[in-house]
């Protein structure tokens, strides 16, 4: 199993980099939705739990790109037919795909974290910056885990695009709750507050909780 | 051979409920801070817990038809979850009126267990989308399953994160609803209560007596037309009425 998912997480991030088609996006997408804001809100700068919103919705809305696009190469070009020839455990598709998204989101946060400190955030991003990169993990993992299950539900159906954004949005606000409500005292105006443990607890068991489930019932997606 | 017992639990669903009700106006006393409005709560609580319940029987159904692929379970996991979605919309305008009842507001959001009702709520919305968004019978019945099984443990994660999101900052000043409530209140409740569950089970009993029935029935056409066409002018003609041989 692990040499089949090394296999595939390969074979996505050579995808990745020759066609440059979800990060980018990604990255672009959160940097207009930034300037949106900016002329939406009216405001230069922003901090405390204004940022920690702008920062999560943006976040969430760009996963959702990535995530409409996440097996949108295996439908076209009979990958799912291919992986499913192949002697190999299923769920191995199944750690791949999550281990691939949470690589793409933490790429993207990346650049967008650093744009957003630049752009709009007010008071310095680096003493929270450590606290701050551990609640993004932590919701990274429980978005890619949800993420590649929404896209395998959605990508055998006729309204694909469609319901992406209906079944993902839902699940994901105890993510954006625990994330943006953990991030509220990092950003805020006065120097960075401490980081509550009970929203990384919250974010943990999300990820402990939905990473069971959708191993346990990613098989059924794929029979034939 | 359908529908069995399904006169004498619609019976026995009206006489609770108009037994319930009849408590809630006549019996149980007002309440003291909030007055008239409060006796919506016999109707809205009940209502909520029976909808929940439902989500997750639904997603136990979804577990046993992954288990065993029976379209039956997959069948009961559907009709649950379209009764408690139906149940959904009167909670959450319920909810809207006692808001607006004892607040003045339609919506508040620092109420935790209407706000995460609503997302749930929302979340089993987009049940039918994916649902009908298939067309395979097979991969329908196994995707639904899927979402119904990640929705039903989504439905305790999600009370417990809104719940953490706003109790710390906003204590529940509406002790009446739970603690320290006086006997009467309580059996009004537990009736009521008993009542509104009644009603969802007579509800899914129909709709799953009707989607059998329906069932039976195209299958019983199907048998005919195949007669129709294979042995002649055989079992068609005699057991169907005029015209039915010839689709």
């Amino acid at each position: 199993m692990r040499r089949a998912v090394a296999a595939l997480i390969r074979k996505d991030l050579r995808l990745e980099l020759r066609t440059r088609e979800s990060v980018p996006a990604m990255v672009l997408f959160s940097l207009s939705t930034f300037v949106l804001f900016h002329f939406a809100l009216d405001e230069a700068e922003v901090e405390g739990s204004l940022a920690a919103g702008i920062l999560w919705v943006t976040l969430l809305f760009a996963a959702v790109l990535g995530i409409n696009r996440l097996f949108v190469s295996e439908r076209e070009e009979g990958g799912f037919d291919g992986f499913l020839l192949a002697p190999v455990d299923r769920t191995a598709l199944f750690v791949a795909k999550a281990t691939v998204l949470f690589g793409f989101l933490a790429a993207v946060e990346v650049f967008v974290v650093a744009a957003f400190a630049i752009l709009l955030l007010g008071p310095s991003p680096w003493p929270g910056l450590p606290s701050l990169v551990l609640v993004l993990l932590l919701a990274d993992a429980g978005l890619a885990v949800i993420g590649t299950l929404v896209a395998a539900l959605a990508v055998q159906t006729r309204a694909r695009d469609l319901l992406v954004p209906l079944l993902a949005l839902p699940l994901s606000v105890p993510l954006v709750i625990a994330g943006a409500r953990a991030c509220e005292p990092l950003l805020a105006a006065g120097g960075a507050g401490a980081l509550e443990a009970r929203w990384l607890g919250v974010l943990g068991l999300y990820d402990l909780v939905f990473g069971l489930l959708a191993y346990a019932i990613f098989d059924f997606l794929l029979e034939e | 051979m359908f529908g069995r017992g399904l006169k004498t639990l619609s019976l026995l669903t009206v006489v609770l409920i108009v037994g319930a009700f009849a408590l809630v106006f006549f019996y149980a006393p007002n309440d003291a801070d909030q007055g008239f409005i409060q006796k919506i709560f016999y109707l809205h609580v009940p209502l909520a817990i029976v909808a929940l319940g439902g989500f997750v029987l639904g997603g136990i159904h979804a577990i046993r038809h992954l288990r065993s692929g029976d379209p039956v379970h997959d069948a009961r996991s559907y009709v649950s979850i379209h009764a408690s979605v139906i149940f959904g919309v009167a909670v959450l305008v319920t909810g809207a009126i006692w808001a607006k009842g004892s607040w003045g507001k339609w919506w508040v959001w620092d109420e935790p267990t209407l706000v995460s009702f609503l997302i749930v709520f929302l979340l089993y919305c987009t049940y039918y989308p994916l649902r009908y968004a298939i067309e395979d019978r097979d991969r329908q019945a196994r995707y639904a399953s899927v979402f119904a099984i990640t929705a039903g443990a989504f439905v305790p994660l999600n009370f417990m994160a809104v719940r953490a999101a706003e109790s710390l900052v906003h204590p529940r000043t509406f002790g009446t609803v739970e603690g320290g409530m006086p006997g009467d209140m309580w059996l009004t409740f537990l009736v009521c209560f008993a009542g509104i569950a009644l009603l969802w089970v007579t509800l899914v009993s129909f709709e799953l007596t009707a989607k059998r029935t329906s069932g039976q029935l195209s299958r019983l056409r199907r048998a005919l037309d195949d007669g129709g066409h294979g042995g002649g002018p055989g079992v068609a003609r005699r057991i169907a009425p005029s015209g039915a041989g010839s689709r």
